[in-house]
């Protein structure tokens, strides 16, 4: 994928995005408790900022970005093919300016189209726990695969479980995947997501406040969430325990006067327990793709794009039946009971609808229809 | 005086010949026993002491060397004793060697100078006729199982008396008949009639069958994956006779055998607690593991991840390659493992159906990991059998339940079909088609690209997906009589697919 480089970034963004990557080990410091808003510091200027982070080692920081050679940097940043924008140019996600406190800088890898999605379609941010359920995957998937089929980017943080989930149901529906970092744009974090990192790179766009080679932080999580929530119209939490990194993707949405949404989970179950409350608080419920729409868009304004686009439910009532009967059974027994058909005509049907997208296989054998 | 008796000592799974020296000459009386033997081997002075005498006959007191050739071959097994008594018999000048020219024996004494049966008859038999040997003597439990071998004269011989006496002419026994084929009451085989419901399993399995297909079966504990997959072998062609002997000379070297020529396939069920020896064979003086005891059968893996990685790797070559090769000082062994493998798992790792699953996704994809390697690489076709819900149980048709016997009769026909098309090319059935082979055996033609092509947009096939994918058309095609692959078949094919689950386990 050929991504035409574009760095659209002013020298005092560009400057303080490195100054903050540059004090980055020392906001650890300061920080107790790193779900603790780092957004008070993050929002101070230059002089402010260098007071509180550097503390009697100002004069280094200074002295760094006195010996910062941005047209250098920007040289670099092409030649990685890295992507920079920042709150003055015109390429910044304008949701973001909304923040109290919008990064400087915006550094990306993928594509330039992803960035000018998400300032043309609506974005929702769909996180949550990273020990996910198998029906918090199932629901993450869906939601991702059927707004990414809707147009609809999707922004999530990579993250283990419902994170990376929704990134592969968004690729998988031909949607356009935006993660969000808390380290630089090059760094794959966790390194497990590797493929699915590269991926994401390709279809849509990987982006962070901080520069290439940026290793995580423990506070640059939290303010990595603001970035999701700041991207996002709406902020879908599939499952979260309490506490947990997605409420307090959550917490930032409300505060931007964002749509929040959650998922209903089981009363009994721990990895409900945040989601469940944000629901009793008010957030809007969320059963299906079409919620999060008709939430964006209005009531019945944007619909799922049907099964697929050129292709309306099959021809052959054959073919039909055995598609519908995979909507309410899990096995081929069960759809071929259902249907009539033997064993190897059941199979033969599955094969087809899943080669032409009405289908789409689950973990260890088994169908369900693909996300409208 | 001196005299050479020849018999033969099993050596993996096949037998290699021994000239078993006997010298005896005057002097104090000494017994030495020289050629490598091992403790049974050298033991065997005993044994051959007190038979001897307790048959009547004499131990010379004298300086009694014994010599087992080759020297340089390790020698194992007390199968030698006969030929050493016989050589001492000789030796002594207390029978003719006449008998012996063109003669092979092998046999266990017991101190009461009969003959004990031993393993590896069968395979005795297969190295005295090569090595041009016109009889071969042996215990009269093992003589059915040695007649197997055609163009070989094999006597069942019941002592060491008797023996003393057929060297003397005095009694001849009756040439020994081949073992009347073991042929089990097809009442009491498992019979795929017998299964209630599971009809996806049961087309996978005739599948598997007839295209020698790997198959994977996904679903919990209790759903009858077990029940389903011991019906494999009585879905399977019968062998053939020489894949009969091939199994019978297994068994017989392996000693679990019965004697008879085999009929049915193998079936076997190694627990996930065996060890890579176990399974591919091995040990000091080499024995056949599981996948070799399986050969011409079915290798059954049940639970499938809780299976040690070792074990499951040391998998790779006989999958491959359909043997397995064990070195062993300066010597290699070969054992055929030619074996259709059958895996189960659980659907995860709590096993509970999946609305009630506790399982978190880290829990799952490291599940899904340890079932991933070589197996899974070679693993064509994958089915669910869950337990069947009781209403189906109630509206089946009993009509409807095919019987093992005819899904054989159209497996048999399938592999026909390969067996013609496939003539010259090396393969035996679509399974064992390689990469270049499958390409050329299923053309594609424009419906049937068009299709891959659609499949290969939404799932990102590999090129070995795509071969597999091919691989088991071809076999549904040709359960269904069809020259052509049609596009039905590449759609049924495509359903039993395994793939997609590298990105869900990383």
């Amino acid at each position: 994928m050929k991504s035409r480089v574009m760095i659209d970034a002013c020298d005092p963004c560009l400057r303080r995005a490195f100054l903050v990557a540059h004090l980055a080990p020392r906001i650890a410091g300061l920080l107790d408790r790193p779900s603790g808003r780092v957004a008070g510091l993050l929002a101070l200027s230059d002089e402010a900022f260098v007071a509180a982070a550097a503390g009697e080692s100002a004069d280094d920081a200074w002295a760094f970005v006195e010996a910062l050679d941005l047209d250098a940097m920007r040289k670099a940043l092409s030649h990685v093919e890295a992507l920079a924008v920042c709150r003055h140019g015109g390429e910044y996600p304008p949701l973001l300016q909304q923040l109290a406190d919008p990064p400087a800088a915006l550094f990306g890898l993928g594509s330039a189209r992803a960035l000018r999605a998400l300032r043309e379609e609506p974005a929702v941010a769909v996180v949550g726990t990273r020990r996910a359920s198998p029906y918090g995957a199932e629901v993450a998937y869906a939601l991702g695969r059927g707004l990414g089929a809707a147009g609809v980017p999707v922004v999530s943080g990579l993250a283990l479980g419902i994170d990376g989930t929704a990134h592969r149901g968004c690729l998988d529906g031909n949607g356009l995947p935006v993660a969000v970092l808390a380290c630089g744009p090059d760094v794959v974090y966790p390194r497990r997501h590797r493929r699915l990192y590269e991926r994401i790179r390709a279809e849509g766009i990987v982006l962070s406040e901080l520069p290439p080679g940026s290793r995580p932080f423990r506070w640059s999580f939290p303010a990595r969430n603001r970035i999701m929530a700041g991207l996002a119209r709406m902020t879908v939490v599939v499952e979260a325990a309490e506490p947990s990194g997605s409420l307090i993707t959550a917490e930032f949405a409300r505060d931007l006067g964002r749509a929040v949404a959650a998922v209903p989970g089981r009363v009994t179950s721990s990895f409900a327990r945040g989601t469940n409350g944000l629901l009793r608080d008010g957030a809007v419920p969320v059963t299906a793709t079409e919620d999060v729409l008709d939430e964006l868009f209005g009531v019945g304004i944007r619909r799922p794009p049907p099964l697929s686009e050129d292709r309306k439910l099959p021809g052959e009532p054959q073919l039909r039946a055995v598609l519908e009967a995979a909507d309410r059974f899990g096995s081929v027994d069960s759809i071929a009971h259902e249907t009539g058909l033997t064993a190897a005509e059941t199979r033969s049907a599955l094969g087809r609808l899943e080669a032409e997208g009405y289908l789409v296989r689950r973990d260890l054998g088994g169908w369900e229809l693909a996300a409208r | 005086m001196l005299a050479a008796v020849a018999t033969f000592a099993l050596e993996g799974i096949r037998s290699h010949e021994v000239t078993v020296e006997v010298d005896v000459r005057q002097g104090v009386g000494i017994f030495t026993l020289v050629g490598l033997p091992d403790r049974a081997v050298r033991e065997s002075r005993e044994r051959v002491r007190a038979a001897l005498q307790n048959s009547g006959l004499e131990f010379p007191r004298k300086r009694l060397t014994v010599n087992l050739a080759p020297a340089h071959v390790r020698k194992a097994g007390p199968s030698f004793d006969l030929a050493i008594a016989v050589g001492l018999l000789v030796a002594s000048e207390q029978a003719p060697a006449d008998e012996l020219e063109r003669s092979a024996l092998c046999g266990e004494l017991s101190l009461s100078g009969e003959l004990r049966p031993g393993r590896g008859s069968l395979a005795a038999a297969v190295g005295a006729r090569s090595a041009g040997y016109a009889r071969l003597l042996v215990p009269v439990a093992n003589a059915p199982e040695a007649a197997l071998v055609d163009g070989l004269e094999v006597y069942g011989i019941p002592t060491l008396a008797r023996l003393a006496d057929l060297l003397h002419g005095r009694w001849m026994p009756d040439l020994a008949r081949p073992a009347v084929p073991d042929v089990r009451d097809r009442a009491h085989e498992p019979d795929l009639a017998d299964v209630r419901g599971q009809e996806d399993a049961k087309r996978a399995l005739e599948i598997a069958a007839a295209g020698g297909h790997n198959l994977l079966m996904i679903g919990p504990p209790g759903a009858g994956k077990t029940m389903l997959a011991r019906r494999l072998p009585g879905i399977l062609p019968p062998p053939s006779f020489e894949e009969a002997l091939e199994v019978t000379q297994v068994h017989s070297a392996a000693g679990v055998g019965n004697g008879r020529l085999a009929t049915e396939r193998p079936f076997r069920a190694p627990h996930h607690t065996i060890s890579p020896q176990g399974l591919v064979g091995g040990g000091g003086t080499p024995r056949p593991g599981e996948i070799t005891l399986a050969h011409r059968g079915v290798l059954f893996l049940d639970e499938l991840p809780e299976f040690g990685r070792g074990a499951i790797d040391a998998l790779r070559q006989p999958l491959e390659e359909g043997h397995v090769e064990i070195t062993r000082g300066q010597r290699m062994l070969e054992f055929p493992a030619n074996a259709i493998v059958v895996a189960a798992c659980n659907r995860c790792p709590c096993a509970r159906p999946p609305d009630r699953c506790t399982c978190t996704s880290v829990e799952l994809s490291r599940y899904l990991r340890r079932l991933s390697g070589p197996l899974l690489d070679r693993i064509d076709l994958v089915c669910q059998v869950d337990a069947v819900p009781p209403v189906q149980l109630v509206e089946e048709d009993h009509e409807r339940r095919m019987p093992s016997e005819v899904v054989r009769a159209r497996v048999i026909r399938a592999r026909e079909r390969q067996r013609a098309r496939l003539a010259g090319t090396g393969a035996l059935c679509n399974a064992d088609m390689d990469g270049r082979l499958t390409r050329s055996q299923v053309p594609l033609d424009a419906v049937l690209a068009a299709r891959l092509l659609t499949v290969r947009g939404t799932a990102r096939l590999s090129g070995r997906a795509h071969d597999r994918i091919l691989r088991v058309a071809r076999t549904i095609a040709d359960l269904a009589d069809r020259d052509r692959v049609a596009v039905s078949d590449l759609d049924e094919a495509l359903s039993y697919r395994l793939d997609g689950w590298e990105a869900i386990a990383a």
